[in-house]
């Protein structure tokens, strides 16, 4: 089984799955139907592929595990290069789960062009999937702009009224971050003549150049992150994808900005990222507290949940740079949270959405009286959002700030308040839905949980509830990668006297190479 | 008696020479319609000669006095304008047919052109290169008018012809000044002079090459001598734009590249600045102008000047990574240009070739497979991973970031951003917006189907095995620089 290629097997097979979509014929309803059960199987085949990373996993090595190597460009030295370890262990498998509740959620809400949609998530999946596992920067570039194609076509064709608005401002909005970094890769390819991530990630890069270098992956993560200002296209994003869209932009694609920080930024150029610390802790606490305002304020049901998206993602960027163990892991925390819980908010939304057609929180009230077990499902993962003790969303936070008191006091200060306003958007959203008097008969109407979307809540549910109560499971497999980013990065703060030198190029001897 | 040249070297040259003429003979003697049957010869003419090219020999062999020159970036070069010259008469067939322009007078003249273009990359002397360039020119001249009973096409003959002239004429002003002041048109000498103080120091030579480069970058169709190209794309039978739009434009960019580098490769610090400017000024105009396009040729027009002004980013460089990216951007350019012409050429309602960009709308519901092909190849063309688009840029970019032009290429990715805009602008409306009425499935013949089928699953496929084209690109670059 070892000398499986696992990670690419998890990778391609959705491609293989989508292959047979691609060549379905015939009646159009037989071939949705056809579209849907392939399209599941494949992706249930993926996740269950994708659990041996999990078990076989060491959670003792900092190093990346599951490694392949092939040869793609050689006159480049350019290597398709694939591995994981304990960070983006969880993003793999958090995608595979993702992608076949998302295709249960769209069972019966897409009815349009089935046979696009299913292949446009398989394609999704393989391009999330190996834009996590990459070690290759080119290969990781590769992924990491192919996911603009199916989402933009996703956003477009099954989206809401503004829903070409929304596709293009997505897509020009991170196509124009993305191709800066690109520069930044071959910049950093001259300079140490390969773009293996291993050997840039122990390499150390002159501190002029790192500067630059820094702000071009900053800008394609920030706004993918997003960061304040540049979020602006998420609302619009969420609001007009379609629910599983939504459910993959907000537990997936918002994870690889922040992913590409600990990836890329940290150990690349960890001077760079101690010299910009302050401003990603003024941003991310303008984000907080912005965007936790704007979000109390909102008519529409996924648009408040976007804005708290990017609030969440404040605490995310917080907690990687405030390099302290505790920080980086409840970052990393939050960010697994967060892909369940918000996936989990949208895909309430998309129920009630489903049944009603509207997002528009003042249209419905008193859903506790005829959705008993809507109502409750929704709670907890309205508490997990929130933070609350015993969920998911309260270890992410609790390390945060803890690592964020550590880091600066004040920014801790602040982001605790974005806590506060958490609470008050998210109970005020939860109260006006859920409870009060059914003053409509549209309302009256509704029916509680199908069974289909009892069983896509089921596991997201146990993930919660399972991270809240004992999150070593999946702590401990990440701590010596974090380890490991926190010391590139401590790296910067101490005088290195053999690198004065300006242009000096060198990688450090003092840290183990990996394979 | 004058000994007789090595003609071993030209092999390819001659023999498409002769063939042509004794295609013309097939043509003028027989009875009529003999259009398919003259085609379809040249097109096996044409692919006899790309094995011809392939066999010819890979070191530099020089020949005719001096007057050509072959190498490994030759073949490579002449292979990329065989394939799209084949291509193009392939995919001309049906469209001539029913347009009532099925002469046979069509499949001879691209023959001609490709006789003139394969001249200019072998030109190794100023002579020789002016000859290539108006063989090519005055066949292309008439191609762009060959729909002669309808006012465009000879609108777009004539303009062509106007401005081509002038910029020949451009061309030969600068040639003779190189001659006057370095006392030499061929190009080897050329190099030996300039490599001197006294060359470097000539400011009649510099003003030559000025001249010079506004030629060639005339011929490219590069930014600030770009305006006959949307006007000609638009007026000339598509499959004649679709032609003008790959092969002449791989010629004319292969002959910069040699006259940059070999003669001129000493003044790279003089001729790097206007290499600069008209790469940038093409990337910014072809991406903005083509914004507000409706029909749908004219924006090809504004495409192809884009992708000039990449490709000119690796001449601006001036290294062999350079002129790798250029050779690649140029293969994968020919096969997305392929592709997405063979889709312009199935445009037809009614049995009428339709040029709106609106006629796409809804094209993914009506015509699924044809909708994914021009999805795959704007996608491609906007240089969006993994599309075969992608490498070449990012080839590009990595020439230029390494000799230092790090402004190019940040201005050059931005611009790139902006051109994404009105490509993925066409997958929105084949993919977005409900149908407009519906074109004819079967429009365009399965030859230019086959054709278009073939195209999107290299672009799409490239990005797996890029390995092959990238070392031989790598091979066809440094065989053009001495040493």
């Amino acid at each position: 089984m070892s000398n499986w290629p696992l990670l690419s097997l998890v990778t391609f097979l959705p491609l293989v799955g989508g292959a047979f979509i691609l060549f379905l014929r015939g009646d159009e309803h037989l071939v949705a139907r056809n579209a849907r059960w392939i399209a599941l199987w494949t992706s249930l085949i993926t996740f269950a592929l994708s659990i041996p990373l999990w078990v076989g996993f060491n959670p003792k090595s900092p190093d990346f595990q599951f490694v392949e190597q092939a040869e793609w460009m050689p006159s480049l030295h350019i290597a398709y290069h694939m591995g994981i370890d304990g960070i983006s262990l969880f993003f793999v498998l958090l995608s595979t789960l993702l992608t076949p509740i998302c295709i249960l959620a769209s069972w019966e809400a897409v009815h349009n062009r089935v046979k696009e949609y299913m292949l446009a998530f398989l394609i999704l999946e393989t391009m999330m999937v190996g834009m996590f596992c990459a070690l290759d920067l080119i290969v990781f570039y590769i992924f990491f702009e192919a996911v603009l194609i199916p989402m933009f076509l996703i956003i477009g064709i099954w989206g809401g009224q503004r829903r070409v608005y929304a596709a293009f401002k997505f897509f020009l909005y991170t196509f124009l971050g993305s191709v800066l970094m690109l520069l930044a890769i071959l910049a950093i390819y001259w300079q140490l003549g390969t773009t293996d991530i291993p050997t840039a990630m122990h390499a150390t890069l002159p501190k002029s150049l790192q500067n630059y270098l820094w702000l071009a992956f900053f800008a394609s993560f920030a706004v993918k992150v997003p960061m304040w200002p540049v979020h602006t296209w998420l609302p619009d994003a969420h609001v007009e994808a379609p629910t599983a869209g939504s459910v993959i932009l907000a537990g997936v694609l918002l994870k690889m900005g922040a992913y590409g920080f600990l990836r890329f930024s940290l150990p690349i150029f960890p001077d760079a990222s101690v010299y910009f610390t302050p401003l990603i802790f003024a941003l991310s606490v303008i984000a907080i507290i912005y965007t936790s305002l704007v979000a109390l304020a909102q008519e529409d049901m996924k648009k408040l949940i976007a804005y708290s998206s990017v609030a969440h993602m404040g605490f995310v960027t917080i907690g990687i740079f405030t390099l302290s163990q505790q920080g980086v892991q409840g970052a990393l925390i939050t960010m697994i949270s967060h892909g369940f819980v918000s996936g989990a908010l949208f895909l309430c939304v998309g129920v009630v959405y489903d049944r009603l057609h509207t997002r528009e929180i003042a249209r419905y009230g008193g859903l506790a009286e005829n959705m008993p077990n809507y109502a409750l499902v929704f709670m907890v993962f309205m508490m997990a959002s929130v933070g609350l003790p015993g969920t998911s969303g309260f270890v992410g936070e609790f390390l945060v700030l803890n690592g964020a008191f550590e880091a600066n006091t004040w920014v801790g200060f602040l982001a605790t308040t974005g806590i506060i306003l958490g609470a008050a958007y998210m109970l005020y959203l939860y109260r006006r839905v859920i409870f009060g008097k059914i003053t409509r008969e549209d309302v009256r109407g509704m029916l509680d949980l199908s069974w289909r979307e009892k069983l896509i809540f089921a596991p997201l549910l146990i993930l919660v509830f399972w991270m809240g109560i004992y999150p070593s499971s999946f702590l401990e497999p990440m701590k010596p990668a974090v380890s490991f980013v926190i010391d590139r990065g401590r790296l910067a703060s101490q005088p290195r006297p053999h690198l004065a030198a300006a242009d000096a190029v060198s990688v450090a001897d003092a840290v183990p190479v990996v394979k | 008696m004058m000994p007789v040249p090595d003609l071993l070297p030209a092999l390819p040259e001659l023999f498409l020479a002769v063939a042509a003429m004794a295609l013309m003979m097939i043509g003028v003697f027989r009875s009529d319609r003999t259009s398919a049957l003259v085609s379809w010869l040249a097109v096996l003419v044409l692919v006899f000669d790309l094995v011809l090219v392939q066999r010819g020999p890979i070191a530099r062999t020089v020949t005719f006095s001096g007057m050509f020159v072959t190498e490994h970036f030759a073949i490579f070069m002449k292979s990329l304008i065989l394939i799209g010259s084949a291509v193009s008469i392939v995919m001309a067939r049906q469209y001539n047919e029913r347009n009532k322009v099925d002469r046979f007078e069509f499949p001879i003249l691209i023959l001609f052109a490709t006789i003139g273009m394969m001249a200019m990359v072998s030109a190794n002397d100023l002579i020789s290169l002016y000859v290539g360039l108006e063989l090519q020119s005055l066949s292309l001249y008439v191609l762009a008018a060959f729909k002669r009973d309808t006012l465009r096409s000879t609108e777009a003959g004539l303009k062509y012809f106007v401005l081509g002239a002038l910029s020949s004429g451009m061309l030969l002003f600068g040639a003779s000044l190189i001659y006057g002041f370095a006392g030499s048109t061929n190009f080897d000498q050329l190099a030996t002079v300039l490599s001197t103080e006294a060359g470097l120091g000539s400011i009649g030579l510099i003003i030559g090459v000025v001249f010079l480069s506004v030629g060639i970058a005339f011929k490219c169709s590069a930014v600030p001598f770009h305006m006959w190209t949307p006007d000609v794309y638009e007026g000339a039978p598509t499959p004649v734009t679709s032609f003008f739009a790959v092969a002449p434009k791989i010629a004319a960019l292969s002959l910069f590249l040699r006259v940059m580098i070999e003669p001129l490769g000493h003044l790279v610090h003089q001729w790097q600045q206007i290499i600069w400017f008209i790469s940038l000024a093409s990337m910014v105009l072809g991406a903005y102008a083509a914004i507000n396009q409706s029909n749908i040729k004219r924006l090809m027009a504004y495409s192809s000047i884009g992708h000039v002004g990449y490709a000119l980013i690796g001449l601006a460089a001036g290294t062999a990574d350079g002129v790798r990216g250029v050779l690649i951007y140029l293969a994968v350019y020919l096969f997305m240009n392929l592709g997405a012409f063979s889709v312009i050429l199935c445009m037809e309602r009614n049995g009428e070739s339709v040029e709106e960009i609106n006629d796409l709308a809804g094209l993914s519901k009506t015509q699924p497979m044809t909708a994914a092909a021009l999805a795959i190849f704007m996608f491609s063309m906007a240089g969006v991973p993994p599309l075969a688009g992608f490498v070449p840029k990012f080839i590009i970019f990595m020439a230029a970031v390494h000799a230092g032009l790090v402004w190019l290429a940040v201005l050059g990715v931005l611009a790139s951003v902006v051109g994404c805009y009105y490509y993925i602008r066409i997958v929105k409306l084949m993919y977005f917006d409900a149908p407009a009425e519906a074109l004819d499935p079967t429009a365009g013949g399965s030859a230019v189907r086959v054709v278009m089928a073939i195209t999107a699953l290299i672009i799409l496929l490239f990005i797996l095995i890029p390995g092959p084209l990238l070392a031989t690109a790598e091979a066809a670059a440094t065989s053009l620089f001495p040493g």
